[in-house]
């Protein structure tokens, strides 16, 4: 029993060891070579599995505007076509409705059919638009023109809000789990709206581009055709989708005429994906405004269409608020065509098959790639506005090479310090702690390297201090075995009490830090958010290094010299 | 076998006074030190001193010709009176490099009607000019033979921890507690988890204020440092009271007051290898680590010190104090007689002449 139970122990203790050794060392993403485990090659590959910070390595520095001149034309666009809905819905005419956003000045002008119907229409659009003065559009009238003004004041709010919403946004895509280590600050004057990223260990700011993708708006949108099974109504040129609008060659406020680019196959190569302009293979009509917009999203995930499959699809689900909306529009709809708005360009359509409240799916043959960065983006919510790079450089480390050693050397020493003291006070079992210790070390890199954290050098001296910290896991058994031994018991029953006893204690301290963590990490954002993850890490490994190998280590020992045990190295 | 303690018959909860008051004493100095000095700023300190992180500042982008070390740089820069200057070599312009520095108070020199990021550009080009004149604004730096470098850009940056990531801090960490303690009643008493958060609060408002006493610079390392702290001081009161759970059971006719003191005495062994062993790493670090890693390991060194003995001082009496109080509410007065070990005050020999030798009695 005992004999089964120790193999069974020394193999999953062996594979744990070999994986995380290998998560360290091993080449990732590729077959690993022979050369690989050669000095020069096992540095090469840690240097690349590794991810130094700012401090130690440096990184890409990017400058970056957002467009907020972009975000209050969208918005007043959408206002001028909300207004229009909202006079026709209370049934007043309005010959014209269009948006002036030339020369830095916002409007929205609405030509009512009646100079008379003036003010009721005023009424009408500002009970159910936000364009009332409260909001900060300044309203005038000449006959029949309407004009709603931004006023500057608002619209140094909205453009200062967007920016803030902007920098939100691009601090939870780069950093999700928060463990990247970026610096994101605001730069230049006020109204620049800038924002500064310095990006560790990425030395080609294209890649960081990349990451950061650019979408901006998302809508699901309602596509004029025949409803399902005829096929969805595209057009070859954008010329012909208008012509068939019959609308004299105009587009009417609440129709746009957008690309809809179907997804390539999944064979789609990155190097191809990469291409910012593939051409739209069609067009379509679709209704404006859509229905609901990526405000509205609470979750997406990337899910294998068919298991196993190559393609990807993206199940989504709405806020309360989104999920009304969509499923009144879905329920009305069952057939309709529905497709889904990126960017003015449509990438997928679906039709309606049952009433959709509050989840849906977004079919349109994504590869794993695509899928992910385009899930990415809608969880952290779509960008309020483009981003448009005004700077792009590669920085060196901001720590200089001196402080970098004697940091690094201070660590080093402190682990020495707790080795030395270990196998001093404990003897034998000394050396249980450390090879528990060194295990958590190497189990503890390769968490990091599977989060993809980057190693700051005041993260070098944290991690040395959890491992420093995690002794204690070895000191409270070995204290505990020494009280047993102490009160006369047996070797063998005194290592079995010992590690019953403190394994109570441990486990109450262990949960009670993974339960804070998993507060600050529901909680938190960035940093704190990235303090949780690399904690719990910390403390797994421990309960797996300290309690699980250290009690091996004792049962082997006991087992060897059997029951005729008469003294114990502690 | 090396033995540190041995059957050590301390009567901690008997100098429950002296801890409190001491421990009250140090909050209130930290309390008053960074309320004076927010209120009246002696020589232009504030109640704390927060580092670059955490302050808006400037970018100064300058070219050298003949591109110094960065540690030449940084000395220049320090010379000048910029103490926490980041920077950074740009490696895809040679001979550039970006100078980032916390804002600037302006030089009260005549004729000085600079704002904004001016005065932080007139500190880092009087710093700059020890390698050599800056060249003429009208010329670039190839164009104008006597210059050594030239400022591309000066810009304003806004801080890294905004006011919101710092108050995100604070909320969470204190949500974070309650669901320690929530945690801790759930598996000890309520009374147990209250002392143990009351104990963390303790830690880390002592470790602010000696921070605002001596005016470290606090940056994000050092929030770091503290929710670390908040982890290991909850680790230490744990440990003790697991060890008074299992001894209450033992030991039936103890008072609690005694099976405090006697688990405290087990376990301070241990208490004081772990707490010593994370010590020794970090005086490494203060001593060695030099001046990144300095306030993030001091915040550390004062966490432990203080995280090891408020639990001691400050958990136990508290949670005695507390189940005392209950015991005396709900229960008959038998039964609160025995709980009552800390109104006898027992502090004197009679208590502690039970805790060295109880086990006889109690196993009976």
């Amino acid at each position: 029993m005992k004999k089964k139970n120790l193999l069974q122990r020394s193999i999953i203790i062996g594979i744990v060891t070999l994986v995380g050794l290998y998560i360290v060392i091993g080449p990732h993403g590729r077959r690993p070579h022979f050369k690989d485990f050669t000095y020069s090659g096992i540095k090469a590959t840690l240097a690349q599995n590794i991810h130094l910070g700012l401090d130690l390595k440096g990184g890409s520095h990017l400058v970056m505007r957002v467009k907020v001149e972009d975000y209050l034309k969208h918005l007043t666009e959408d206002n001028a076509t909300a207004a229009q809905i909202a006079a026709k819905d209370q049934s007043l005419e309005v010959k014209e409705a269009h948006a002036e956003t030339a020369g830095g000045n916002y409007r929205v002008i609405l030509q009512a059919a009646d100079a008379s119907k003036v003010q009721a229409i005023r009424d009408a659009v500002e009970k159910k638009v936000e364009l009332a003065d409260s909001k900060g559009w300044s309203f005038s009238a000449s006959g029949p023109t309407m004009t709603w003004t931004l006023t500057s004041a608002t619209e140094r709010t909205l453009s200062e809000s967007a920016t803030d919403q902007a920098f939100k946004i691009i601090d939870s895509r780069i950093n999700t789990l928060g463990v990247a280590e970026p610096t994101l600050q605001r730069h230049g004057a006020q109204n620049s709206h800038e924002i500064l990223l310095q990006m560790p260990g990425i030395q080609d700011p294209e890649h960081v581009k990349r990451l950061l993708g650019n979408p901006s708006r998302l809508q699901l949108v309602h596509v004029v055709s025949p409803a399902s099974p005829s096929p969805v109504q595209t057009y070859a040129t954008k010329e012909e989708a208008i012509a068939a609008l019959n609308s004299g060659g105009n587009i009417p406020a609440n129709r746009r005429v957008v690309p809809y680019i179907e997804r390539a196959d999944s064979a789609t190569t990155a190097a191809q994906e990469a291409k910012p302009e593939t051409k739209p293979t069609k067009w379509v009509v679709v209704e404006s405004p859509g229905i609901i917009d990526g405000a509205e999203l609470r979750t997406a995930t990337a899910v294998p269409s068919r298991a196993g499959g190559e393609e990807y699809e993206i199940a989504f689900s709405l806020k309360p608020s989104g999920a009304t909306k969509f499923g009144n529009w879905t329920g009305a709809n069952i057939d309709q065509y529905m497709g889904v708005d990126l960017n003015d360009e449509v990438r997928s359509i679906a039709f309606i098959k049952s009433q959709i409240t509050d989840q849906g799916v977004i079919e349109g043959r994504f590869t794993k790639e695509s899928a992910d960065t385009l899930v990415l983006t809608l969880r952290s919510g779509a960008l309020p506005a483009g981003i448009q790079y005004t700077e792009e450089r590669t920085v060196g480390p901001s720590l200089g090479a001196d402080s970098i050693r004697s940091g690094v050397r201070a660590s080093v020493l402190g682990l020495a310090l707790v080795v030395l003291f270990m196998l001093f006070y404990y003897h034998g079992a000394g050396i249980n702690a450390v090879v528990a210790l060194l295990l958590n070390m190497v189990l503890m890199i390769a968490g990091l390297i599977i989060f993809g954290a980057t190693l700051t050098l005041p993260g070098i001296a944290g991690i040395i201090l959890t491992i420093g910290m995690a002794v204690d896991s070895n000191v409270l058994i070995f204290e505990r075995i020494r009280e047993e031994l102490r009160s006369g018991k047996t070797i063998p029953s005194a290592v079995e009490q010992g590690f019953g006893r403190a394994f109570v204690t441990i486990i109450d301290t262990h949960v009670t830090t993974i339960v804070s963590s998993l507060f600050l990490y529901v909680f938190g954002v960035g940093p704190i958010r990235g303090f949780a993850v690399t904690l719990v890490l910390g403390l797994l490994v421990n309960l797996f290094s300290a309690v699980y190998v250290s009690r091996t280590i004792f049962i082997w020992l006991l087992g060897r010299k059997g029951k005729r045990i008469t003294s114990l190295s502690i | 076998m090396a033995q540190l303690f041995k059957d050590v018959r301390i009567d901690w909860l008997g100098k429950r006074r002296f801890f409190i008051g001491l421990s009250i004493m140090l909050l209130l100095a930290g309390m008053g030190t960074a309320i004076y000095r927010h209120r009246f700023h002696p020589n232009g300190t504030e109640a704390f001193n927060l580092g670059v992180d955490f302050k808006g500042g400037t970018v100064v982008t300058a070219r050298f010709k003949q591109p110094p070390t960065v540690e030449a740089l940084r000395a220049a820069i320090d010379k000048a009176g910029i103490h926490d200057a980041v920077i950074q070599q740009v490696t895809s312009v040679p001979g550039e490099f970006l100078i980032r520095v916390a804002e600037q108070i302006p030089d009260s020199a005549p004729g000085a009607n600079q704002t904004g990021v001016d005065p932080a550009r007139a500190k880092v080009k009087q710093a700059l000019n020890t390698f050599g004149p800056e060249a003429e604004p009208t010329k670039t730096l190839a164009e104008d033979p006597k210059a050594a470098y030239k400022i591309e850009g000066t810009d304003a940056v806004g801080q890294i921890a905004s006011k919101q990531l710092r108050n995100q801090a604070i909320a969470v960490t204190i949500a974070a507690l309650i669901g320690m303690l929530l945690f801790i009643a759930f598996r000890f008493e309520w009374t147990y988890g209250a002392a143990a958060v009351i104990a963390v609060f303790h830690t880390v408002l002592v470790t602010l204020g000696l921070f605002s006493i001596f005016q470290i610079e606090i940056n994000l390392t050092v929030i770091a440092a503290l929710l670390t702290l908040v982890g290991f001081d909850v680790n230490d009161s744990i440990v003790i009271f697991d060890r008074i759970r299992e001894n209450r059971k033992l030991y039936r006719r103890m008072s609690l007051y005694e099976v405090t003191n006697l688990s405290i005495n087990q376990t301070l062994s241990r208490t004081v290898i772990t707490s010593g062993l994370v010590f020794l790493s970090v005086v490494a670090l203060v001593t060695l680590g030099g001046e990144t890693l300095r306030p993030f390991a001091l915040a550390l060194l004062m966490g432990i010190v203080f995280g090891t003995y408020d639990t001691i001082a400050i958990a136990g009496p508290i949670m005695v104090w507390w189940e005392k109080k209950l015991a005396a509410a709900n229960k008959v007065p038998a039964a609160s007689a025995r709980e009552s070990g800390i109104q006898t005050k027992g502090g004197g020999d009679g208590a502690r002449g039970k805790v060295g030798k109880p086990s006889r009695a109690a196993q009976a």
